[in-house]
């Protein structure tokens, strides 16, 4: 994967560069540099923040920025009432956070700011900071299963119906899909943000390369991939929002086996 | 593939900016924040809702009042058509009665006249009667030299008059 054909190395775009704090800024011996992953996820935090202030104006007749904030509101808290029911209102703070986040991130490295030197990062393609926000999903359904249902909480792993001669089985197949969950949600999250990216920059080094050793080439294997580039923009927006939608989705029906049990 | 190759010296920081910066997130964003935008839906939803009960409310009760404005407009209008037809009766009964007493008058009056046509003929008569006798008396005497009285000759007029 090095960049041994010289120009363009696709996975040069997910290197972590420190900016500052590298010396000393540590806790517990754990060495704490800011570095431009941490740069965008505050950069993706303070456009939430901004686009959520914008919509606080809250006015009775809602204008366009209003009504952009509600609507995600709304989405968040008909996802919850649908897959939890009015148990699920208490977690919109939560899936909100946890899928505007993604969502915004997702989007901010998509966005073409090499165009004014700018190096786009999506933090999401980490699985350090998905793993973090998976890690996290699994330990508030594990907290809130034992809290509600006390050992109950492992009759999950012995679905309705289970024949009684399966259920030296059931339980185990049920308790490795159980525990694979956060693995799957983090890992589908950094493997869509990473493939998108790694996709654009090679057809990205398709077209410069080619455009490079003439008008023919440029005009044979450029213009294509320049087409498909198009189109596969269109596509990673289209993946950021639905990979945001998946991960919330998936984090409330995680929720709901910790609410409702069966 | 720098998320592994990185992984040893970076996991630390990823870990902590990322929790520090969701926890931001979810503590001034969506546990700040998001209720009263959600609160704000909310009243809306509200404010809809009772201003739509209040209309409804409001139109029943317009149903209502004029329900209530046609009952109490056919009830005047049936009292005015019996003021009419009361009005009515009273004006054909007021006429007739004056077309009754025009009629005796006038029949009175036609009494009278044939009355005084009945007298005028019977005078008449009388003194046609009166005449002829006189005229037969004449006749008798200058015919037959008789000299009939009046009172003779009255009687076999008045015998030849009426057969």
């Amino acid at each position: 994967m090095a960049a041994e054909q010289g120009k363009v190395d696709p996975m040069h775009q997910f290197t972590i560069e420190p900016l500052f704090g590298t010396d000393h800024w540590s806790i517990a011996g754990y060495s704490i540099p800011f570095t431009n992953s941490a740069l965008w996820m505050a950069l993706t935090t303070a456009v939430l923040l901004l686009f959520v202030v914008g919509g606080m104006k809250r006015e009775l007749v809602p204008g366009r920025w209003q009504m952009a904030v509600e609507g995600f509101t709304g989405f968040i808290d008909n996802l919850l009432a649908a897959n939890i029911g009015p148990a699920g209102k208490k977690y919109v703070p939560y899936i909100f956070s946890l899928f505007m986040f993604i969502l915004f991130a997702n989007l901010l490295g998509l966005l073409p700011l090499m165009l004014v030197g700018v190096h786009p990062f999506t933090p999401t393609s980490h699985f350090t900071v998905t793993g973090v926000l998976a890690i996290m999903s699994f330990a508030i359904v594990l907290i809130v299963g034992f809290a509600r249902h006390g050992l109950h909480f492992f009759s999950l792993f012995v679905p309705h119906g289970t024949p009684w001669w399966l259920l030296w089985l059931i339980p185990i197949i049920e308790l490795i899909s159980f525990l694979v969950r956060p693995f799957s949600l983090a890992l589908r999250l950094f493997v869509a943000m990473m493939a998108g990216h790694v996709l654009l920059e090679v057809l990205s080094s398709f077209v410069i390369d080619s455009a490079n050793s003439g008008a023919l080439w440029g005009t044979v294997v450029g213009l294509p991939s320049f087409l498909l580039m198009i189109a596969i923009c269109a596509l990673e927006l289209l993946v950021a929002g639905i990979q945001a939608y998946v991960f919330a989705l998936l984090t409330s029906l995680y929720l709901n086996d910790a609410e409702n049990l069966h | 593939m720098p998320q592994i190759s990185q992984l040893a010296a970076t996991y630390a920081s990823q870990i902590f900016w990322m929790l520090a910066f969701f926890g931001f997130i979810y503590f001034v964003i969506g546990r700040g924040m998001v209720p009263k935008v959600m609160a704000t839906v909310e009243a809306r939803d509200k404010q809809i809702a009772d201003d739509l009960a209040a209309a409804d409310a409001a139109r029943a009760a317009a149903d209502a009042e004029e329900e209530a404005w046609r009952t109490a407009d056919n009830a005047r209008r049936a009292e005015a058509q019996a003021v009419i037809a009361k009005a009515k009766a009273d004006a054909a009964a007021a006429s007739e009665k004056r077309l009754a007493a025009a009629a005796t008058v006038v029949d009175g009056r036609l009494a009278e006249a044939d009355a005084r046509i009945a007298a005028a003929r019977d005078g008449a008569l009388g003194e046609i009667e009166t005449v002829a006798s006189e005229a037969a008396a004449a006749i008798a005497q200058r015919v037959a030299g008789l000299s009939v009285d009046a009172k003779a000759a009255n009687a076999a007029v008045k015998e030849a008059f009426h057969g």
